[in-house]
C-alpha cells in the first residue's frame, strides 16, 4: 500500500484537512484512494481522527485500525493509538502538545514541534500542514510537488489568500531536522 | 327547451356513500361548482384524506390522489411543488387535519404552500362510529366520551382558523357553516376566494366549513343542522379569520 | 466517464441523483446522512429544483408520495429512526404503485441507538418496509462509485416496475470519500399515463390509491403486484462473486461489510485458504440462485454483518442445507475489522493453515 495513514487529534486541528490532501495527492497520480473521518459530536472539540488509504489497487477496509502511518495531534491520541501502528511502521507525534516519548523499538518515531513552529513563522492554524510536510518526507507517499498541487485543489477560491502560507507551510515541514 | 339547472361537470355520477342527513354531500359540490365555474376542472389535482371522505376520489371530476391519514397537505405540498401551476386541494375531516395531521397542517400553512384545504369540522369521528374529535365540544357525548367530554381529562377542542391565522404564511382563513342556505351560499363564495388566492399564487388558504353528522350525532338530520347554529357556531363563530389576499404571503 | 472527483458517499449520492434527473428532494435532517440534504439544498435551486426541509420524517415521505403522483422524480433520504416514521408513506407508495428513490443510511438501534454505521435494518428493508404485503427494490452500494452507478438504475427500475426504490448504504459509505466518475446519462424514457398533471378536460380522471375495501379487489391487485415481483426476481438480480471460482469456502457480505471482508479474504488467500466472497449488490430481489449453486460448491459458508445476523437468514434458505452457513457480526455501530474476519474465516476452514 502507498499510503496507510491514521492521523489523530482534536476536532479543529485541522485533522481532516490533512487527510483530505493528502488523499488528493491520489486523485492526481490516478491511484486509489479512500479516505474515511470519524463523525459525531465527537467532531465539535472532541477528538477527531481520520484514516487515508492510498494504492495501486482497490481499497478493501477504509479503516486504518494498524496504521503504517500514524500522525497524533495531541497526548489523547498518542496513548490511544500508539500501540496499533504496525511493525516497522511510523509514529508522527507534536512534540509541542506531547512530552510522551514513544518506547516502541519496532517503529520509527518522529517528533515534530509543530505548533510551535507554526506560532513562530506567523502560519497560526497551519500545524497539521507542517506535519503533513514532515510526513512526506518520511514516508515519500507522493512527490513534493504534487502535494504542492493536491494543497491548491484543496484550499477553496474564497480561501486562496491562504493558499501562500499552506504551501509555506508545507515546505517547512518538509525541510525540518530533528 | 332552456336548461335553468345541471348537475357540475366537476362531480362524477358515482353514487356517494354519505349517509342520509350528511352535509358532505354539499360541500363536495360546492368545491366542484367552484373548480367548474373558475374554469380549473382540467388542472384540479385533489388530494382525498383518510375518514369519512376518504373516498372523495371517486366523486370529484378531476385527478385525484388518496393520502395516508392526515398528511394530505404534505402530499398536496409534494404534488404543487412538482406542478405549480395546477389547482391543488385538499379535503379533510377533523381527525385527519387536527389531530393525526396537526403537524403536516401547521407547516404547510406557514410555509404558504400555495395549496386550498377544505375542512370538514364536524366534531366527532364520522368513519369509525362517533369517537372524540379534536373538535369535540367541552361535554359533547361521542363513544369514546360517553359521560361527555370532560375538557379537564381530554382537553380542550382546537379551533383551527384561529389557530392558523397567527401564521403568516396563511393568506386566507374563513370559517363557514354549510346548515342553512344562506350559510350554504356563504360557503361557496368562501371556497371560490380561497381558489382564487391559490390561483393567483398568493399563498395557503383553508375554509372550515362546521358540517353536520346526523348519523354519529344521534339525531335527525333537522335536529343535526339545529345542533350547528346553537352549538358549534357559539363555540366555532363565523367568519373571515384572515384575509390577506390583496398583498398575498410571499415577500 | 469523464473528470474524476473526491467525494463523500453522501454528496456524490445527491450529485447522481440530480444527473439523473430528480429535481425535487423532500428531507429531514439527521446524522449520518445529512450531507446529502445539505448538497441538495446548495444544487437544487441553481437547476430549477426543489429541496424542501419537511417539518418531520412522515411529511417528506408524503411530498415524495404527491410529487411522484404526478410523474416527477422525487426522492427522499434518511437514517435508520428516520426510515422508521416513513413505513407507512412507503407502504402507500406501493400500494398506489408510484415510483420514488429512498436512502437509508443505516447507523445503529432500535431506538435512537447510536450514529455510528450498522446493516441492522435488513430485516425492515427487505421483508417489512411498510405494513401489508409488499416490497421495494433494494440496493447495496460498497463503494462511492458503486452508489453513484445505482442510483440512476434505481430510478429507472422504479419507474419500470412502478415501485419505490432504496439504496441501503450506512455511515462508512455515507461519510468516505473515494475518487468516483459520473457516466453519462442516458435517459430513459418511461411513459406515465396515469400521473396526475390535470385532465385539462381531455381525458377522464387518474386517480392514485391504495384503497379497495373488496377483499377480492384488493387481493387481485396484490397477486398483479406480485407478479411484477417474480419478473424483478428474475432479472433483476445483482451479485458480484470474488475467488469463488475455485474457492472451498465463502463468505457473503454486503454494502462496506464487504470491503472489510474483502481485506480479510485477501489475507485468508494468501495463507492458503481457498475463500471467495459472494457481495449481494440487490438484497431484494435476493441472489438466491447465485447462493444456492455456491452452496453445492463450498464446503462451509460465513455470513459477516453489521448486526446481529439478518441476512444470514436469507442466505440459510438459499443454501437449503447444502452446505452450513455460519454467522459473525459485530453491531451497535462497530465495524468488523479485517482480523476478526480473518479469524472466521479460519475457523471455518478448520484452524489456520
Amino acid at each position: 500500500m502507498v499510503l496507510n495513514m491514521l492521523i489523530a487529534g482534536f476536532g479543529g486541528q485541522g485533522v481532516l484537512f490533512m487527510g483530505k490532501v493528502a488523499a488528493y495527492t491520489a486523485m492526481i497520480e490516478e491511484k486509489y484512494v479512500s479516505w474515511l473521518p470519524s463523525y459525531g459530536p465527537e467532531m465539535r472539540g472532541g477528538t477527531a481522527n481520520c484514516s487515508v488509504c492510498i494504492d495501486d489497487e482497490p481499497i478493501g477496509c477504509p479503516i486504518v485500525l494498524e496504521p503504517e502511518t500514524l500522525v497524533v495531534l495531541n497526548a489523547p491520541s498518542y496513548d490511544k493509538f500508539v500501540d496499533a501502528v504496525q511493525p516497522g511502521g511510523k509514529i508522527f507525534i507534536d512534540s509541542s502538545l506531547i512530552e510522551a516519548k514513544c518506547i516502541r523499538t519496532d517503529i520509527d518515531a518522529y517528533y515534530i514541534p509543530c505548533t510551535q513552529m507554526a506560532k513562530d513563522d506567523d502560519l497560526s492554524g497551519l500545524a497539521n500542514i507542517i506535519m503533513l510536510g514532515k510526513v512526506l518526507k518520511e514516508t515519500g507517499f507522493t512527490t513534493f510537488d504534487i502535494l504542492c498541487e493536491a494543497m491548491k485543489k484543496c484550499v477553496p477560491a474564497k480561501k486562496a489568500h491562504l493558499l501562500d502560507a499552506n504551501l509555506k507551510a508545507l515546505k517547512l515541514g518538509y525541510d525540518y531536522a530533528e | 327547451m332552456a336548461i335553468v339547472f345541471q348537475k357540475t361537470k366537476g362531480l362524477t355520477d358515482k353514487e356517494t356513500h354519505y349517509c342520509p342527513g350528511c352535509t358532505h354531500g354539499i360541500i363536495h359540490r360546492l368545491v366542484a361548482e367552484c373548480l367548474e365555474e373558475l374554469g380549473v376542472l382540467g388542472d384540479a389535482i385533489g388530494v382525498a384524506p383518510v375518514g369519512c371522505a376518504v373516498m372523495a376520489y371517486d366523486y370529484f371530476n378531476c385527478d385525484m390522489v388518496e393520502a395516508p391519514h392526515g398528511r394530505a397537505p404534505a402530499v398536496a405540498t409534494g404534488i404543487k411543488r412538482a406542478r405549480p401551476d395546477n389547482v391543488v386541494f385538499t379535503y379533510q375531516g377533523d381527525g385527519d387535519l387536527a389531530a393525526i395531521g396537526t403537524a403536516e397542517t401547521v407547516h404547510s400553512a406557514t410555509r404558504g404552500e400555495n395549496i386550498t384545504i377544505i375542512f370538514v369540522n364536524n366534531a366527532i369521528y364520522g368513519m369509525t362510529g362517533g369517537q372524540m374529535a379534536p373538535t369535540t365540544l367541552p361535554g359533547q357525548v361521542t363513544q369514546t366520551t360517553p359521560y361527555g367530554r370532560d375538557v379537564n381529562y381530554s382537553g380542550y377542542p382546537v379551533r383551527v382558523c384561529e389557530m392558523l391565522s397567527t401564521l403568516s404564511g396563511v393568506a386566507y382563513a374563513e370559517r363557514v357553516a354549510v346548515n342553512n342556505v344562506p350559510n350554504i351560499r356563504k360557503a361557496k363564495a368562501a371556497i371560490k376566494k380561497a381558489l382564487t388566492a391559490q390561483i393567483e399564487k398568493k399563498g395557503f388558504s383553508i375554509v372550515e366549513v362546521l358540517s353536520g353528522c346526523p348519523t354519529n350525532w344521534g339525531m335527525t338530520p333537522q335536529e343535526a343542522l339545529k345542533w350547528i347554529d346553537d352549538k358549534m357556531i357559539p363555540y366555532y363563530p363565523l367568519g373571515v379569520y384572515k384575509d390577506v389576499t390583496e398583498k398575498g404571503v410571499h415577500a | 466517464m469523464g473528470e474524476k472527483f473526491l467525494m463523500k458517499g453522501n454528496e456524490a449520492l445527491a450529485e447522481a441523483a440530480i444527473r439523473n434527473g430528480c429535481k425535487h428532494f423532500f428531507g429531514y435532517p439527521i446524522t449520518p446522512q445529512t450531507e446529502v440534504a445539505a448538497y441538495m439544498a446548495k444544487r437544487m435551486p441553481k437547476i430549477g429544483g426543489t429541496y424542501l426541509q419537511a417539518e418531520s420524517e412522515i411529511a417528506a415521505i408524503n411530498m415524495v408520495l404527491g410529487c411522484a403522483s404526478t410523474g416527477a422524480r422525487a426522492m427522499t433520504s434518511s437514517s435508520s429512526p428516520g426510515i422508521s416514521l416513513k413505513g407507512e408513506g412507503i407502504s402507500y407508495i406501493i400500494g398506489s404503485d408510484l415510483p420514488c428513490l429512498i436512502i437509508n443510511v443505516m447507523r445503529g438501534g432500535p431506538g435512537l441507538g447510536g450514529i455510528q454505521p450498522s446493516q441492522a435494518d435488513y430485516w425492515q428493508a427487505t421483508k417489512a418496509p411498510g405494513h401489508g404485503d409488499g416490497q421495494v427494490l433494494v440496493f447495496a452500494p460498497s463503494s462511492v462509485q458503486e452508489i453513484v452507478n445505482l442510483i440512476g438504475q434505481a430510478f429507472d427500475l422504479a419507474e419500470t416496475y412502478r415501485m419505490p426504490a432504496m439504496i441501503l448504504a450506512d455511515g462508512m459509505l455515507g461519510q468516505m470519500m473515494e475518487p468516483v466518475e459520473f457516466p453519462e446519462v442516458v435517459p430513459t424514457p418511461h411513459e406515465k399515463p396515469w400521473a396526475l398533471t390535470g385532465t385539462k378536460g381531455q381525458r377522464k380522471p387518474n386517480i392514485v390509491n391504495s384503497l379497495y375495501l373488496q377483499p377480492q379487489e384488493l387481493e387481485r391487485t396484490i397477486i398483479e403486484r406480485q407478479k411484477r415481483y417474480d419478473i424483478i426476481r428474475e432479472k433483476e438480480v445483482q451479485v458480484e462473486l470474488q475467488y469463488m471460482d475455485d474457492a472451498e469456502f465463502a463468505v457473503v457480505a454486503y454494502g462496506a461489510t464487504a470491503r472489510v471482508v474483502k481485506s480479510a479474504v485477501s489475507k485468508a488467500r494468501a495463507k492458503g485458504i481457498k475463500v471467495g466472497l459472494i457481495r449481494p449488490i440487490t438484497l431484494w430481489p435476493f441472489p438466491e440462485k447465485e447462493i444456492a449453486a455456491a452452496a453445492k460448491q463450498v464446503k462451509a459458508m460465513l455470513t459477516v454483518e453489521m448486526s446481529m445476523g439478518q441476512m444470514v437468514e436469507d442466505v440459510r434458505l438459499a443454501a437449503n442445507g447444502a452446505c452450513p452457513v455460519g454467522f459473525f457480526g459485530r453491531t451497535g455501530g462497530i465495524v468488523p475489522s479485517p482480523a476478526e474476519v480473518l479469524a472466521e474465516i479460519e475457523k471455518m476452514a478448520g484452524g489456520a493453515k
